[in-house]
């Protein structure tokens, strides 16, 4: 403003004319600015989860879950494997970048084999992803074995994990769980799927998770407890340290202070769930939910690169900055995961 | 301080080709990139298995975790997603919001989030 300028300023050094002042192309610095503005949301929900799960906001309904306790099964083998299906969601979407970023460079060589090579890898290591998440969240929304809530507080010998008994109080309106063996959870159901009649009492119990339960569901319920008893009885089931009731006599003891007047459930939906504070299983469905849309979009962004890439329209062009600029989208997603596994999942 | 805000040539990315030797050498760093945050991710795995929250290491083990994080958001930003070879400008004009937001969060992860419940708490009286 005041003063001299020293130096005349070249009209190359300007920003118009097609020049950038950042030295790339419009469209890969607006893909940036979203970026950013994208990071604003995730942030909203990772900074609200914070809140949430530190200190009381989380304990007021019972204790924000541990993740090593919730996630803890993998398709076709069970449960007691803490965490293992999460790593493996992780390292494929690390694995999927490393193609993106392949198929980026390829680009840099003009080589549409490599790209379209890696680029349909990157598409399928999109849908795994989905796939897994969908998976996830199905054994998320119905759960292991299912719980009811206790009236009253009651004082029972249980077993904790070193094997020792110890004496537990369990609190009233706390959750006591079920087996699961004692018919709730889903891995029952696929192994007993060739009972058809069993199978169908299993249905039945699904939908009791989903819907808070009417009427002739609750029948249906009760037909499975009549049928049998449970075995056992885990307390503080999500928590660091969980505590077994085998004994016949306290189990009746326990059952005895059920709280009637509440639906037994198993799993989780927006309403309740088995895991801890209802703003758990909300955190989950928002922020994987929104992070899983996001993958969705992005494996839809590039399969339409890719599709645009085997038409040759990216070798005509003389560039693939396209790919660049999807694979800016890809990586972001990549970016946002390893956040969510870290602040979900392992803290 | 070195200027890279002027255009001298025409280095924008549209242009970034590169020969097959130079493309084997990126190659070369892509797969070591993956190979560290595949580590990062197992010992993340391993940490999170091995150590209970009640363990007197937790608090040790919950930095661990956070540390390792940054480190792998940090080359996924400035490797795979090449923001490392943009222009110092572009590079911090993303960098800074980036860093604001992240260091928000541990903010509130690590101390707002239970001072703001306690202070509720009195409030509510329960």
């Amino acid at each position: 403003m005041s003063g001299e300028a020293s130096k005349l300023i070249e009209n190359d050094d300007l920003w118009g004319g097609g020049r950038s002042p950042f030295s790339v192309t419009y469209g890969k610095m607006m893909m940036w600015f979203f970026l950013v503005s994208d990071a604003l949301t995730f942030s909203g929900l990772l900074i609200s989860l914070g809140f949430f799960r530190t200190g009381v906001f989380g304990d007021l309904e019972g204790f924000w879950p541990v993740g090593e306790k919730v996630f803890e099964a993998l398709p076709g083998l069970g449960t007691g494997f803490p965490l293992i299906y999460v790593a493996l969601m992780t390292f494929l979407l690390i694995v999927s970048s490393v193609t993106m970023v392949l198929a980026v460079e390829a680009g840099h060589r003009n080589d549409k084999k490599s790209v379209t090579k890696w680029l349909v890898w990157t598409v399928i290591g999109g849908f795994f992803f989905l796939g897994s998440q969908a998976w996830e969240w199905y054994h998320f929304i119905h759960g292991s074995g299912g719980y009811y809530i206790s009236a009253n507080e009651l004082v029972v010998d249980g077993v904790d994990q070193a094997g020792e008994t110890i004496s537990y109080t369990v609190a009233a309106g706390e959750k006591v769980y079920y087996g699961a063996e004692h018919g709730h959870s889903h891995e029952d159901h696929e192994e007993e799927g060739h009972d058809e009649h069993h199978g169908h009492e299993h249905a039945s119990n699904k939908k009791i998770s989903g819907m808070g339960g009417d009427g002739h569901n609750d029948h249906a319920e009760e037909d499975v407890h009549e049928e049998h008893s449970p075995k056992v009885l885990y307390l503080n089931k999500y928590q660091t340290s969980i505590v077994t009731v085998e004994d016949a006599g306290t189990i009746t003891k326990l059952l005895a202070a059920k709280n009637e007047n509440l639906p037994e459930t198993s799993g989780a939906d927006l309403s309740s769930n088995e895991y801890g504070p209802q703003q758990y299983a909300n955190f989950f469905f928002f922020v994987t939910g929104f992070h899983g849309f996001h993958v969705f979009s992005g494996v839809i962004l590039n399969l339409i690169i890719l599709i645009m890439v085997i038409k040759g329209v990216m070798h005509k062009r003389g560039h693939y900055e396209m790919v660049e600029k999807t694979g800016l989208y890809w990586h972001f997603i990549d970016l946002v995961w390893v956040f969510v596994f870290t602040f979900f999942y392992l803290v | 301080m070195e200027r890279d805000d002027l255009i001298v040539n025409d280095s924008y990315a549209l242009n970034a080709h590169h020969t097959e030797e130079a493309g084997a050498a990126k190659r070369k760093k892509i797969w070591f990139v993956a190979g560290l945050l595949t580590l990062i991710t197992f010992i993340e795995v391993v940490l999170g298995i091995g150590f209970k929250q009640n363990s007197d290491w937790w608090a040790f083990i919950k930095w661990s975790f956070i540390i390792l994080t940054v480190f792998k958001a940090a080359y996924i930003v400035l490797s795979f997603m090449h923001l490392g070879d943009e222009s110092k400008n572009l590079k911090w004009t993303i960098l800074t919001p980036y860093l604001m937001f992240v260091a928000y969060l541990l903010f509130i992860a690590a101390r707002e989030g239970t001072d703001m419940s306690a202070l509720l708490l009195n409030y509510l009286g329960s």
